[in-house]
């Protein structure tokens, strides 16, 4: 039976609170059908969050979860769940758990399994889908999840019977979570949740086939170290993988010790504390002047968990053209995609870091005279250039509200270990330039795919995984607020304590920066002197709403917004003109970045 | 009021004199590294289950892989099929290809074939019948076997490496050939040698068993 078809509801079932002893007991319930098996195996994972939006196909599970000690968030949109149990996932480390049912509520999953997939994020989804009877005869709510989550996931399965389905679920999991973290996928046809079974899940374990490395060879390790050891002007370039194999203490230690300049991709903002003297910040497109001019110059690479992205890397014939890369990394397929590895290292991060660091220190008992101080000329070359091209931006009191000065504020006004989400577009830029990243898991954007509409729900996701005393901001544009704004409902619901900053420049800023520079000040489609009243909005919601205009309004209104106990919505009007420099044209020379319009 | 971002324009910032080449690879002055395509063939050992295949050619269309024939078929094992790939890239991209391949959970193990491999590709085609005996001798000189003979058209299957196949479907355009239907080579490595590694390791496991 459709859920078309169904009676209409007379009234919403009291769902009883669960209480930690009958939470308990219901955990140890006997698994009488295949929804109560994929429940068990979700309960056997460390995660106690799912997020999900109900419907027909994946009605049983739901129902399974009905006496599960599991808390289930629900969202407003299944887009909304997706980036929410994303950001879940990178905030601690576990794979983040979405739900949603067959057909549309599957195909809205796909934006966020696209951007977990792009970013490496571990991430399980589980979809519902019509019964296997049905499957291949265009049923009602029925799409090829499998064929259509393919290309954007890391593994998907389509649930083949009752007995097996909570295994799979539990292999998904420890997938989504082992090697290279990403997305997977279980879809789960509603005979097979319904139907009868008594096999309880065994803890989920990763195929025989599925087996990433640990540990580089050790002779490549020390050819490798040689190479830095020898190097006048090395860099350590980290990417998202530091953070995902959990390798900064590693990464902090090797680069302080020999005193090697850090550079991060935009992933990997929060590996290396933005705040230590070697940290050159983010490299690329919207990188720092000092970051693109030390991986130009540089004349070797430890690149460590990258792929090398083009956001990251400019024209390739450019990047880091007379560097020596060595290239660690957990998946082979990364090795010499973009950029080719003259030294592969085929393993964790965590581990090929110590690796590299052992075997250096045996290279300079052996031939380097060397201290600490080895790299001296270099690392000032890089502090100089620091003083070249410091991240500043003119401000006059008078001047409509710069979005760099909100940033700013905002880290000022908030601890180290604040969590920062965001949109996509300028707001998002200034907001990993403009913010001192000094912890990992701090900053959660959407890198590789560039989702509009991430910021919301991922702060959702992230207030779920952060710590009780830890807060949580989102930066986001006006364009992106609006594709996703639905979800304030969910974090009034919840009371979730989430403040979101809107740089609003009744613009989708980013195009209309490139509509000016590149397409002769043509703005087709990228103006919104429309958007709403965001304030008002909030205020709609239940959520606390403020606005802010000038400069000598903007910590008040931080302090108040920041200070209210649930999710409030601070509509900044910031400077329309205002873009996002430094710069480096797509495809361009790292190294060539440009500091205002006139210079592309 | 604060400056603004500063510093050198990008002209007069030094630039290196290195550079690399379209692939990503650091050019040597002394000697240029530019990787022509190359044709080689790929063999997969995948797990026998459903939605592999289409994993592994949505893998190859949407990373645009120059993909030549793809041919499946199960092995001595059920658990198990053998994919063979003829791909045509450069370096580079056969690492690519045989590194993206080897990322799929199903699939097992990956290899490129050497030179030696024996490769071996089957062409069904039907030409018109109006000429039987020439038709006759032309499938005796290639070892072909005639399927169907009628008054108006002739069926003849033709077995052999690529370039035997490609001359044999030239000597028989002139009869005008109807239709034609090639498989894609198949191919297993030479001898002793193992065509893929997993394969020589459960061998040796269900020997020591034995
Ligand atoms: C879903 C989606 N659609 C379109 C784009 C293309 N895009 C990239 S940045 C951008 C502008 C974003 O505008 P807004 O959120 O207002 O932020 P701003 O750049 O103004 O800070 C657009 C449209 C995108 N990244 N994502």
């Amino acid at each position: 039976m459709s859920e078309g078809q169904q009676p209409p509801r007379t009234g919403e079932p009291e769902r009883a609170e669960p209480e930690t002893a009958e939470a308990t007991e219901a955990s140890e319930r006997p698994v009488t059908s295949g929804a109560e098996s994929v429940a068990r195996a979700l309960e056997r994972t460390d995660v106690e969050t799912l997020f999900g939006v109900q419907g027909g196909a994946i009605m049983p599970v739901y129902d399974a979860l009905y006496d599960s000690p599991l808390d289930h968030v629900t969202m407003a949109h299944e887009q909304g769940a997706a980036h929410a149990a994303d950001a879940f996932g990178i905030v601690s480390g576990e794979p983040g758990i979405c739900l949603a049912t067959s057909g549309p509520g599957a195909t809205n999953l796909v934006t966020g399994l696209a951007d977990a997939s792009m970013d490496s994020d571990p991430l399980v989804a589980l979809t519902g889908q019509v019964p296997s009877t049905m499957v291949g005869t265009d049923a009602f709510q029925e799409t090829d999840t499998t064929g259509v989550t393919n290309p954007v996931t890391k593994e998907n399965y389509f649930a083949g019977d009752a007995d097996s389905v909570g295994d799979t679920v539990g292999e998904a999991f420890a997938l989504a979570d082992a090697g290279r973290q990403g997305p997977t996928l279980v879809d789960l046809p509603k005979d097979i949740t319904t139907g009868s079974t008594d096999s309880e899940p065994a803890a989920g374990t990763t195929p025989e086939t599925y087996d990433p490395p640990e540990r580089a060879d050790s002779e490549a390790v020390e050819t490798a170290a040689g190479v830095l050891a020898r190097a006048d002007k090395p860099v350590i370039l980290a990417g998202g993988g530091v953070i995902k194999g959990e390798a900064c203490a590693e990464l902090r230690e090797f680069a302080t010790e020999y005193g090697i300049p850090v550079v991060t991709t935009m992933p990997a903002v929060g590996a290396f504390p933005e705040d230590h003297e070697l940290a050159m910040e983010m490299a690329g497109m919207h990188g720092t002047g000092y970051a693109n001019m030390a991986i130009t110059h540089c004349d070797a690479m430890f690149a460590v968990g990258t792929r090398f992205d083009d956001r990251l890397t400019g024209g390739v014939e450019t990047f880091a053209p007379e560097a020596e890369i060595i290239h660690a990394d957990i998946d082979a397929a990364e090795i010499s995609k973009n950029v080719a590895a003259d030294y592969p290292l085929l393993g964790e991060a965590s581990v090929v870091i110590e690796q590299v660091h052992g075997a250096m220190a045996d290279e300079r008992a052996a031939d380097m005279a060397a201290t600490g101080e080895r790299f001296q000329e270099w690392v000032e070359q890089c502090q100089q250039w620091q003083t070249d091209y410091p991240m500043d931006y003119p401000m006059d009191e008078d001047d409509p509200l710069k979005p760099q000065f909100v940033v700013e504020t905002v880290d000022t006004a908030t601890d180290d270990d604040t969590i920062v989400t965001t949109g996509v577009g300028q707001h998002q830029m200034w907001a990993v330039q403009y913010w001192t990243y000094t912890e990992p898991r701090t900053w959660v954007s959407s890198h590789g795919l560039g989702t509009m509409g991430y910021g919301l729900p991922s702060a959702i996701g992230a207030r779920f995984a952060a710590d009780d005393d830890q807060s949580v901001v989102c930066f986001d544009g006006d364009g992106s607020f609006l594709m996703t704004l639905q979800e304030l409902a969910v974090a009034v619901r919840e009371n979730l304590d989430i403040t979101v900053f809107i740089l609003n420049n009744e613009a989708v800023g980013m195009v209309r920066q490139w509509q000016d520079s590149f397409h002769g000040g043509r703005r087709m489609a990228s103006e919104y002197p429309w958007v709403p009243d965001f304030a008002a909005l909030a205020e709609a919601f239940g959520a606390r709403g403020f606005r802010m205009e000038g400069h000598d309004e903007v910590a008040d209104v931080i302090e108040d917004a920041l200070a209210y106990d649930g999710p409030s919505v601070v509509d900044a009007f910031i400077d329309p003109t205002e873009d996002v420099y430094p710069m480096v044209p797509s495809g361009g020379a790292n190294g060539q970045f440009v500091l205002a319009e006139e210079q592309l | 009021m604060t400056e603004g971002l500063q510093g050198p324009a990008p002209e007069e910032r030094p630039q290196p004199s290195g550079r690399r080449n379209a692939q990503g690879i650091r050019i040597d002055p002394e000697m240029e590294a530019v990787h022509d395509p190359r044709r080689t063939a790929l063999s997969a050992l995948v797990q026998n289950e459903p939605g592999v295949l289409a994993k592994i050619s949505g893998l190859v269309s949407r990373r645009q892989f120059n993909i030549e024939s793809l041919t499946v078929g199960t092995t001595t094992n059920p658990e198990t099929s053998r994919v063979t790939l003829v791909i045509e890239e450069p370096e580079p991209g056969i690492r690519q290809v045989e590194k993206q391949l080897e990322k799929l959970v199903n699939v097992i193990s990956v290899r490129e074939l050497g030179d030696d491999a024996i490769r071996r590709e089957l062409v069904v085609l039907k030409v018109h019948g109006e000429e039987p005996d020439k038709v006759n001798a032309i499938t005796d000189m290639y070892g072909g076997e005639t399927l169907d003979a009628g008054p108006r058209t002739i069926t003849v299957q033709i077995t052999g490496d690529e370039q035997k196949i490609d001359d044999a479907i030239d000597a028989f355009r002139q009869f005008g050939i109807r239709e034609l239907a090639r498989t894609g080579q198949t191919a297993l490595a030479r001898g002793e040698e193992w065509t893929t590694h997993a394969e020589e390791e459960r061998y040796e496991r269900t020997q020591v068993r034995q």
